[in-house]
């Protein structure tokens, strides 16, 4: 393959630009899109979000873009989730009432009072060295981490976190007030709480590795 | 562990860089982008630039400056300056900043703060607190002041503390609280109001105006307990440098990104 189409799913106003030269950095076509049939044909696709959960939901819903998202995934594609995309990815929020994707079992939840929130800026995520791959579990970092000390700091923007339930699915634990998760991977599908594409070279590397697998899948 | 955050911030004019860097021969310190890519690489944790284009009609200059900025340096950017509508907003995001700061237009219309933080969220709007001290009390009180730009100002009579927790409630993600007095002092920052203002609300401050030397970053971050310090003159002007000013605040217990 030579330049893999990936595509951003564009359902509600934000920066979406750095995510595109980040993935054009390294020789991916990116294409920032909420056409459902572009997002169906693509060789991978980033699910960006910030803002709320309520009216995240209620925007992919208007734009037709739950059920293909949903599809895409199960069809085994290669699946990035970024912050609120992390969120989305489980079965219901404490930010609100809409339920959310449900690809993975459990839900979003407020973090603890006691310090600032949003946890905001730049901290630490600690790599699990085992990821699930077909429901076994993998002796092995992910992929998408590859090449990125375990420790290394992310920039986070946000005020929930996930909390899935299935704790063989967290690739990546960060410390603010609790542990919390701030990756998940398995399969075809990654997601993180913090932004790559604000992450300076951590970061970068992240798309790096996921342009990369796009590539090979 | 959540790390302290540095952050150069830049005066941008008609979409070149005002008080440029001295010391630096290679790059060109007028643009931007040079700029932007060069305080990445020293390890800026983000970068804040200020719109002091006087004319509204240059005012899309800085929508290519963020732009092209935004293509090269992939750390937090937050722009303001002239951001006066929802509108405004809305293509400085697009453009590629990550956060916009409100001063002057949020006091004047304290609701666009909800509409932003609304349409955007509040991780992307950013108060920029500018705060006078009131000399007559014996209790430390501080008045916002609006239109700054020139060295001038108008005190408002608005509490700064009270102004920042109505801010919070409508919906800002960050301060930036910059002390007029201590401004260009080089003499420290605020460090009254600094704590005050950190112990009051529930979002992260940032202290800005006043640093001459690295103590002071640290007193920001300690005493005054600040989340963020930023600073213009110490590093444009080559007195420090972003890692030595990381390694003295590691040296001190400071939380940094190495």
């Amino acid at each position: 393959m030579s330049s893999p189409t990936i595509a951003i799913v564009n359902y509600q106003a934000g920066n979406l630009r750095s995510v595109q030269k980040a993935l054009e950095k390294f020789g991916a076509t990116a294409k920032i899109s909420s056409n459902p049939k572009e997002i169906d044909g693509a060789d991978g696709i980033v699910f960006p979000g910030q803002g709320a959960n309520d009216s995240s939901m209620r925007a992919l819903r208007e734009r037709g873009l739950v059920e293909p998202i949903q599809r895409y995934i199960r069809r085994g594609k290669p699946f990035l989730g970024v912050c609120l995309g992390l969120q989305l990815l489980l079965e219901a929020s404490d930010e609100g009432i809409e339920p959310g994707l449900g690809v993975m079992k459990g839900r979003t939840r407020r973090l603890p009072e006691g310090r600032k929130i949003p946890h905001m800026g730049w901290n630490q995520v600690r790599f699990s060295n085992s990821h699930r791959v077909l429901g076994q579990t993998t002796v092995g970092r992910h992929p998408v981490l590859d090449g990125l000390k375990s420790g290394s700091f992310f920039y986070f923007v946000h005020s929930y976190y996930a909390d899935p339930e299935e704790r063989a699915l967290v690739i990546g634990t960060t410390t603010y007030g609790l542990d919390f998760c701030s990756a998940v991977g398995w399969d075809n599908v990654t997601a993180v709480q913090f932004h790559p594409e604000k992450s300076g070279r951590n970061g970068l590397k992240v798309y790096e590795n996921f342009v990369k697998l796009v590539t090979v899948v | 562990m959540l790390a302290k955050r540095i952050i150069p911030c830049l005066d941008v004019k008609e979409g070149r860089v005002v008080k440029g860097i001295r010391f630096v021969d290679h790059v060109d310190a007028g643009d931007p982008v040079s700029m932007a890519a060069f305080y990445d690489e020293e390890g800026a944790d983000e970068l804040v630039f200020y719109d002091i284009t006087a004319s509204s009609d240059n005012r899309n200059i800085m929508l290519d400056v963020v732009g092209r900025v935004a293509e090269q340096v992939f750390i937090p950017l937050t722009v303001g300056g002239g951001l006066r509508s929802v509108e405004d907003m809305l293509a400085m995001l697009q453009a590629g900043a990550d956060k916009v700061s409100l001063n002057t237009a949020a006091v004047e219309n304290p609701n666009l703060i909800k509409q932003g933080a609304d349409q955007f969220g509040s991780q992307c709007i950013v108060l920029g607190l500018d705060a006078i001290r009131s000399p007559q009390n014996s209790t430390p009180r501080w008045e916002v002041k609006v239109r700054t730009g020139n060295g001038g100002g108008i005190t408002t009579g608005l509490d700064a503390i009270e102004w920042a927790k109505q801010a919070v409630d409508l919906g800002v993600g960050e301060i930036v609280v910059n002390s007029i007095d201590a401004d260009g002092t080089k003499k420290g920052y605020d460090l009254d109001l600094l704590r005050f203002l950190s112990e009051t609300v529930t979002v992260p401050v940032v202290a800005s105006g006043g640093a001459g030397n690295l103590d002071h970053l640290h007193e920001a971050l300690e005493l005054g307990r600040a989340d963020a310090v930023l600073a213009a003159s110490i590093f444009h002007f080559g007195t420090h440098r972003i890692p030595e000013a990381k390694k003295f605040l590691a040296s001190k217990g400071i939380p940094i990104r190495p």
